[in-house]
């Protein structure tokens, strides 16, 4: 009877991630679109979860939700998108848009039908993937990973440096005439460097002595 | 916990297994969890106080109840008399679900947390990454308080603090790689028992530096002080609770105290061995009053801090998170893994 | 090697720990403050607190109606109406202050030619309404009966200064 209840998990995480995803389009503001998103891939990372994926859906959660999706909001909660003028005109764009997404769904319907009658998928599946009883999914994730895809995996690491690298240069400039604090040499301060004691005689001046650092 | 107070229920009642017995069973397990944490939560806010009040030689609440100690349920009760205000421009339904998301991630973060053998709701195998993904889930509260309360004290302080928590996760992210790479499990469980023994199996002795990134940026996670820049009084009034009231605020209050006891129980699993005694001798004391002793300390720890640190300034604190702790913890997780397996100590 | 042991202290946190352990001893220290409702701190003689009207020892009321406290009040915080009792003393017929108002500069009690109006020493006399902060005749000279023992005490204490 308890085999319920994973049923139950699946039918609400399953509607509302397709809810979601609908509102996300449909939502007048993008603010709450992008909140809507942000509820669709938390209920996607449930789904993950019933399929015995915990850790994708975790990484789901701390990557997409957690950093990426703020990212999202910040940009559009800043940039002030007044969503009824984009909407104007949006007929005139709707034969190449009908045919982009016509394009998207054959494909789609072709990589499910691949994936069902492909000739290679059952021996493909059984070649990386363990059992799930076997290990958890973060050992054999690791496993795959860092032996048969490890050079796939760093060609991905190396692709997101050079496109954090490419932002940073994007967006750096060295602007002159700043004042800028320097931690490093104020924390290298110390009082013999800044001040002096200095005992001046009755009707004599002194020189400051001349300010180090 | 829950299977064994399911199986508990069955044969003490001789009922037939039902789905809804067993959720009726979680939700009773989420009750015993949660209900006590609320409490603790208002006595936590009591000794924050008091302790802040000790260091600076001051008394503290000590007229409500003996010793003050009622003096939260009657600040609550104060709060809940309120009237919750909703600002004229403010986004109705994201103003009023903020604080309430903010106080829900900061309890359901407890599921996993063991407090004995076994003794976690859901012993989940990635109990960490759950953790440390509700914890970076908590800034959705902020920014939506933030941006729905319209006004531009509480959207500087959400922005800041969106800023502060993404950036110190990524350290915080490292400092629990080096803990799971000695464990070889993202299971808090398996974390606990890797330190079995006294108190010179735990990690704080092998791990100390670690601790000291992790505490640092709890502190940040958590927008304790010297970290608490999004509601720094000084410049922004309270930063994205500037525009709540009552009902909307105590949940804040709340949502942050929950965040700040779960990071100090985290605290007490990762480096202190959770439920397990110091000394052998102690061993009849159940594990859970030792964790919760131990979460006790790592709180005392973090109020401490309060009582003596002045505000970091917003690029200090950035500063601080990437180019000091990222660079150390990056070079600490390389350090660890020569170590672990120098010293052929990495887990099978 | 000076510069290498600052690094090293800002490396290790020496300051923190130090500041940590200062504030160990603060929190065990005894504390400074005075619990306050229960006990009090010790009032100067000239304390300027919540007003009162004064009478004679033999009941009779001080106030002449002089009208120099309503004067010399710069909040303007006193209205007084005075007229002629049926022995032919000049009283005051109604004596309000606006405490909303007053300023506690004890101008009223320095221009008072009979110590009629004084600021007592109380200072709990907050109220939840405004209204209440109204004070009448009444009002005050009943302040003048429950705290006259301590106002008393207090002039003379302060006579040889004056």
């Amino acid at each position: 009877m308890i085999e319920i209840l994973p049923a139950i998990a699946f039918y609400m995480f399953a509607a509302v991630t397709v809810a979601a995803g609908v509102l996300v389009i449909s939502a007048k503001n993008p603010v709450h679109s992008v909140l809507w998103l942000i509820l669709a891939f938390f209920s996607a990372a449930g789904l993950f979860v019933l399929l015995g994926a915990e850790f994708l859906a975790m990484l789901l959660i701390i990557v997409y939700v957690g950093a990426v999706a703020v990212l999202f909001l910040f940009v559009v909660m800043m940039l002030n998108i007044n969503y009824e003028e984009l909407r104007e005109g949006a007929f005139a764009y709707l034969p190449l848009g009908g045919l982009v997404a016509a394009v998207l769904v054959v494909e789609m319907v072709t990589l499910g039908a691949a994936w069902q009658f492909g000739p290679d998928v059952a021996s493909n599946l059984a070649s990386v993937a363990p059992a799930i009883s076997d290990v958890e999914n973060t050992k054999a994730l690791g496993r795959v990973i860092y032996t048969d895809y490890i050079f796939i995996f760093q060609g991905a690491g190396m692709i997101l440096l050079v496109a954090m690298i490419g932002a940073i240069v994007l967006t750096h400039r060295t602007r002159t005439g700043v004042k800028r604090q320097n931690v490093v040499k104020q924390n290298a301060r110390r009082p013999e460097d800044a001040y002096a004691l200095v005992d001046v005689e009755i009707g004599k001046g002194v020189t400051m002595p001349k300010k180090k650092g | 916990m829950v299977e064994a107070f399911y199986n508990w229920i069955i044969q003490f009642f001789e009922i037939e297994q039902s789905a809804f017995i067993y959720f009726v069973s979680i939700v009773a397990m989420i009750l015993v969890i949660v209900l006590p944490l609320l409490i603790a939560v208002a006595f936590a806010v009591y000794f924050d106080r008091k302790i802040w009040a000790a260091v600076q030689m001051r008394r503290g609440p000590n007229v409500v109840g003996p010793f003050g100690l009622l003096q939260s349920f009657a600040d609550g009760l104060k709060l809940f008399l309120k009237e919750t205000i909703i600002p004229s421009g403010a986004n109705k339904v994201i103003f009023l679900m903020a604080p309430m998301i903010t106080f829900t991630l900061a309890l359901i973060a407890w599921a996993v947390i063991p407090f004995g053998e076994g003794m976690a709701i859901a012993n989940l195998n990635v109990g960490i990454l759950y953790v440390l993904a509700m914890s970076s889930l908590g800034v959705y509260g902020i920014i939506m308080s933030g941006w729905a309360s319209n006004s531009r004290y509480a959207f500087l302080g959400a922005m800041r603090s969106a800023a502060q928590m993404v950036s110190y996760e990524v350290s915080i992210g490292f400092v629990l790689v080096c803990v799971l790479m000695a464990v070889g499990s993202l299971n808090l469980s398996d974390v606990v028992l890797a330190q079995e023994g006294g108190i010179l199996d735990w990690y704080i002795w092998p791990f100390f530096p670690i601790y000291v990134i992790f505490f640092i940026s709890t502190l940040a996670e958590t927008n304790r002080p010297p970290f608490d820049l999004p509601e720094a009084e000084a410049e922004l009034v309270a930063g994205y609770q500037v525009e709540y009231s009552s009902m909307a605020f105590a949940l804040f209050f709340l949502g942050e105290y929950a965040n700040i006891l779960l990071m100090s129980a985290v605290m007490a699993i990762l480096f202190f061995g959770g439920w397990y005694a110091p000394i052998e001798a102690l061993d009849f004391i159940p594990g859970w009053i030792w964790l919760l002793a131990k979460t006790a300390f790592g709180f005392w720890m973090i109020s401490m801090v309060k009582a003596f640190v002045p505000r970091y300034r917003y690029d200090q604190l950035m500063r601080l998170g990437w180019k000091v702790f990222l660079p150390i913890s990056l070079f600490l997780v390389v350090a660890y893994a020569g170590l672990l397996i120098a010293f052929d100590k990495l887990p099978s | 090697m000076n510069n290498f042991a600052q690094a090293a202290k800002g490396l290790l946190l020496l300051e923190f720990l130090k500041a940590f352990w200062l504030s160990i001893k603060y929190m065990v220290a005894p504390k400074v403050t005075i619990n306050y409702p229960y006990e009090k701190g010790p009032l100067s003689p000239r304390f300027r607190g919540e007003h009162a009207l004064r009478r004679y020892p033999s009941g009779e009321e001080r106030c002449i109606a002089c009208k120099l406290c309503e004067a010399i009040c710069p909040a303007q915080a006193i209205t007084i109406e005075a007229e002629p009792r049926e022995d032919g003393s000049r009283r005051t017929t109604r004596y309000d202050i606006d405490m909303t108002k007053c300023i506690y500069c004890g101008f009223c009690q320095e221009a008072c030619p009979v110590d009629a109006i004084v600021e007592g020493p109380n200072f709990e006399f907050a109220a939840e309404t405004r209204a209440e902060l109204m004070y009448d005749k009444d009002k005050l000279l009943a302040n003048g009966a429950r705290w006259e023992r301590e106002i008393a005490m207090n002039i003379a204490a302060d006579a040889p200064y004056r």
